[in-house]
């Protein structure tokens, strides 16, 4: 059967593209954000998974407003990454794995999680730039599910819809026959906010208590309505749902192996943070 | 039930998602160089193509981003406007706030003071 070895949370600002394209990691400003990727790799080393599950928001490469699902799970084989219009490279396609994403659209939806499936998807900065993170030297060694939420356009899903959600997703995957390794890549927030005149709030002291509710109890960030956490992390912030659908992918009890929390990259709060199961 | 504002803030629902469908549609088409050649070409034209109303039009002539919020813009789009000019995420809340571009990187930056003590309250580290 499939096993979940662990979850990382990331950033996924789109500048740290822009840095990477340009090889500035050991530039002043950006090196402590880049040095804090060095134990994430050593665990995945470790881990040696074959399929990454990525929770993340599309940011109008995919999805338009046209048709805009709450949830979507990518089915496809190969997954391409395209021009955002404010010139991010590309990556080359990362291949899918269309059983497993059909296993945890199977398993969902008998859970009355009315995903919408996808078996062609681009996928953005949100993917792309996770996995540069993640395998710095080349393309990721590792199949991948994309699972967007959206976390663009209000009404978003509740935080506790979305912890609930990634649970149903953990036991799609763990039914799941072949005996697969896999982990779980969580990507946005944390604090950040582009628009309005608040334009560049953080929040260090949610952050943290994100992080450490993340770890320890995700069930204290679902007393939060979605508009409280635009208050408390910003507009952007919002993102933070993805990451809790990824700890819910997780299921019970975890132990933090390492995390990461770095301000500021671009107008964001950043942090890497990896969870185990125990 | 009324709910308090947040300043500074606002939110993109439904009624801001159909106020700005022309405007996001537009920069959605940004994704593509052509298009971003096209605009670049006959600005004008573009804006009419997609039906922007009058209040859109001024805004994006303008390139006033609070302006383009008010009329309906989701930033995830307006970014890819934004990228037409070469202008990142800093410039933009530089213009939103009042500050210089200077003056918006120092204020995020004062922040970090903030990095020890967040990175130490984990239970990894704690």
């Amino acid at each position: 059967m499939a096993e979940i070895l662990g979850g990382i949370g990331t950033s996924h600002v789109p500048a740290i593209g822009g840095a990477i394209a340009r090889h500035l990691q050991q530039d002043a400003y950006w090196k402590p954000f880049f040095d804090g990727f060095q134990d994430v790799r050593q665990w995945l080393q470790g881990q040696r998974p074959d399929v990454v599950v990525v929770v993340y928001n599309d940011h109008g490469l995919n999805f338009f407003l046209d048709k805009l699902p709450t949830f979507a799970v990518g089915a496809a084989p190969s997954y391409t990454s395209s021009d955002e219009g404010w010139g991010i490279p590309t990556i080359a396609p990362v291949e899918g794995d269309p059983d497993l994403s059909w296993a945890i659209i199977e398993g969902v939806v008998a859970e009355e999680f009315d995903v919408t499936s996808c078996q062609e998807m681009r996928i953005d900065h949100a993917v792309t730039i996770p996995l540069q993170l993640l395998w710095p030297s080349g393309p990721p060694p590792v199949r991948i599910v994309p699972i967007s939420i959206n976390t663009v356009q209000h009404p978003l899903p509740s935080a506790k819809r979305c912890l609930a959600f990634g649970q149903a997703i953990g036991r799609a995957i763990r039914r799941h026959p072949p005996d697969l390794k896999v982990v779980v890549l969580a990507t946005g927030g944390l604090s950040h906010q582009f628009d309005g005149e608040r334009a560049g709030f953080i929040n260090p002291e949610f952050d943290a208590l994100c992080l450490n509710s993340l770890a320890d109890d995700p069930c204290r960030l679902t007393g939060y309505s979605t508009r409280e956490i635009v208050a408390l992390s910003g507009t952007q912030g919002v993102e933070i749902l993805n990451w809790i659908v990824g700890r819910g992918i997780l299921g019970g009890p975890t132990r933090e192996v390492c995390r990461k929390y770095h301000i500021p990259i671009s107008n964001t709060a950043s942090a890497v943070q990896v969870l185990e199961p125990r | 039930m009324t709910e308090q504002p947040i300043p500074g803030t606002y939110l993109f629902d439904g009624r801001m998602a159909r106020k700005g469908y022309a405007l996001n549609k537009m920069c959605y088409s940004f994704n593509e160089a052509r298009n971003r050649e096209a605009f670049k070409s006959d600005e004008t034209a573009y804006c009419e193509r997609f039906g922007l109303s009058e209040e859109q039009k001024v805004a994006v002539r303008n390139r006033n981003v609070l302006a383009l919020l008010a009329a309906g813009g989701n930033v995830y789009y307006l970014a890819k406007f934004a990228g037409i000019f070469g202008l990142s995420v800093q410039d933009i809340g530089a213009q939103q706030t009042g500050l210089s571009v200077a003056d918006f990187k120092a204020r995020l930056k004062s922040y970090e003071s903030f990095n020890a003590p967040v990175n130490a309250s984990g239970p990894a580290h704690g």
